[in-house]
């Protein structure tokens, strides 16, 4: 047997998720939509609220912050690989990849480390943000807090992506807003459930967003549900959205490769 | 020594098509091997079963005698495919960069490039290429891995003549190191020039598996058309030991191994010949002789 017979893992997952960070970057539309545009809808609805404290205490600024932290990281995910998956598939750049001895796993982690990476991006330029433009103060512990439960509890929504990526084809994008930005808005995360409309305000506890919010309302002593609770939705959705997922995967693979 | 690629009474069913109906191919190592066929013969098919990108409906396929899936194997093929993307806003430098991290052994980065051509469009945006500079970014990552064994299906289909020429070099540099090249073509000067093995492909099954000389010699090698005064009749062409024959009025074309004893005939059997005209056959037209005769049975 000649030489090394395998690639190094670590340095095709580097350089897998490098090349995947080099996308994001380098797709303005992309880069905005998710950079700037929870900055933007945090200015318009949360920036005149920054200097409030509710009754209960905690600040409504950063509670506003929490929220688009929320809607931001989602947003990379879903639309990530929602529009990661369905462009691969129309360019038929998962063809080429499938027959070099690249395992499909490190393809599947970069794309999932760099869409974490991305978001932390979004993240921190958010609170930043805030911080510096709000005035919004918390314990640097409380944002690492937010930062760490919404970045864990995004996993529901890399399978919302995928799900999307493989059934809505090159309506992808479409398909990824009108599905995504309803239920942001349903959830609370652009304001707060209460000031919804009220025939939207009794589903609200039904969507994945709106528990997903609830991780990162809690964690700024917001009045919310256990995390428990929260952790207990999402898981519940993931399963949920990744059986959709894998269901059009398995169906196209049938297609395309067997 | 392991085949290289072993395809053992390889089925492949879509739905109820059947595209390939038993194949038996045994690749050895240093092998230069073309695949010839029609459109929808079972070619890209046939080489997706050997890369493991599809799994034949029954019968085997092994790739350096693993599963063509596993990574070991893979590690030592490079693949050009058909309509095959990659991420348009990387640029060339980094898309080879990229495919190089998936192999153990690869080529220098400035190697490949300089191999396939690429150096002057190294920083420009894979979505910015020509189609024939594209092309030469798919040979450039077939070749990255330093392969022991090439996978080309139609690969210089939208090469320009430049492109086509170097990769025609490259690939023959490749052949004599001991690479084993398997490729598709609907060029057959390119079959006939890159090729020592042919396998002729249609309808999913092999209709002949022979050297390049052997397949013309098997075929009818010349072409012989003449024009007679009165249309011939068939005791005039009784015999005659030709592979086939078109009488259209006064002109006569046929093929044939033995232009000569075929003309000697017929001046035995007084024809007289006008325009008497006797032209090698090429391998495309040896090739689709081939095809047709299996057609006609």
């Amino acid at each position: 047997m000649r030489r090394t017979s395998v690639a190094p893992f670590g340095r095709m997952l580097l350089m897998q998720t490098w090349s995947r960070l080099l996308w994001f970057w380098r797709i303005p539309a992309w880069t905005v939509s998710s950079l700037a545009m929870p900055v933007f809808f945090f200015t318009f609805f949360g920036l005149r609220f920054a200097h409030l404290t509710d009754a209960s205490g905690f600040s409504t600024g950063a509670y506003f912050l929490a929220s688009f932290g929320a809607y931001a990281v989602g947003q990379v995910m879903v639309f990530s690989f929602g529009i990661g998956v369905s462009t691969e598939r129309m360019l038929k750049q998962d063809l080429l990849m499938r027959a070099t001895p690249l395992p499909p796993i490190v393809h599947l982690l970069a794309r999932s480390l760099s869409a974490l990476l991305f978001a932390l991006v979004a993240l921190i330029g958010l609170i930043v943000y805030g911080v510096i433009v709000g005035g919004i103060r918390e314990e640097l512990s409380v944002w690492a807090t937010v930062v760490m439960r919404l970045l864990a509890g995004s996993l529901p929504f890399i399978a919302l992506g995928f799900a999307i990526g493989y059934l809505a084809g090159n309506a992808a994008p479409a398909v990824a807003n009108l599905i995504y930005v309803p239920l942001s808005f349903a959830s609370g995360l652009f304001i707060p459930v209460s000031q919804l409309p009220s025939f939207v305000q009794p589903v609200a506890p039904y969507l994945p967003t709106y528990h997903y919010g609830q991780l990162a309302w809690s964690a700024i002593g917001a009045p919310s549900e256990p995390v428990a609770a929260s952790l207990a939705w999402l898981t519940a959705y993931m399963v949920l959205f990744l059986a959709l997922a894998v269901r059009a995967y398995r169906r196209e693979e049938q297609q395309k490769f067997l | 020594m392991t085949p290289v690629v072993e395809l053992i009474a390889a089925r492949k069913h879509y739905g109820t098509v059947e595209a390939l109906r038993g194949v038996d191919l045994c690749i050895r190592p240093g092998e230069a091997v073309a695949l010839l066929g029609p459109n929808g013969a079972g070619k890209t098919t046939t080489i997706s079963l050997m890369l493991g990108l599809r799994r034949p409906t029954s019968g085997s396929a092994r790739l350096f005698g693993l599963d063509p899936t596993n990574r070991r194997a893979r590690s030592r093929a490079g693949v050009m495919l058909q309509e095959s993307g990659v991420m348009g806003v990387l640029t060339v430098r980094e898309t080879v960069r990229l495919f190089r991290s998936y192999y153990p052994c690869p080529l220098p980065l400035a190697e490949v490039l300089a191999l396939a051509g690429l150096e002057d469009v190294a920083n420009r945006r894979v979505m910015r290429l020509s189609g024939g500079q594209r092309q030469r970014l798919y040979f450039a990552l077939a070749i990255c891995g330093d392969p022991d064994v090439f996978f080309l299906d139609e690969p210089t289909v939208g090469m320009d003549v430049e492109a086509r020429r170097a990769f025609l070099a490259g690939m023959r540099t490749a052949s004599s190191a001991g690479k084993t090249i398997v490729l598709t073509t609907h060029y057959l000067e390119e079959a006939d020039a890159l090729a020592e093995r042919i396998v002729v492909i249609d309808r999913g099954v092999v209709l002949a598996d022979t050297s390049p000389q052997e397949l013309k010699a098997r075929v009818a090698s010349k072409r012989v058309s003449f024009r007679v005064a009165v249309p011939l009749g068939d005791d005039a062409l009784a015999g005659l030991p030709v592979m086939s024959i078109q009488c259209s009025g006064q002109h006569v074309r046929l093929l044939s191994n033995e232009p000569e004893t075929v003309l000697r005939v017929l001046f035995e059997r007084g024809v007289a010949i006008a325009d008497l005209e006797v032209t090698g056959v090429d391998l495309e037209d040896a090739f689709l002789a081939l095809t047709r005769r299996e057609e006609e049975q």
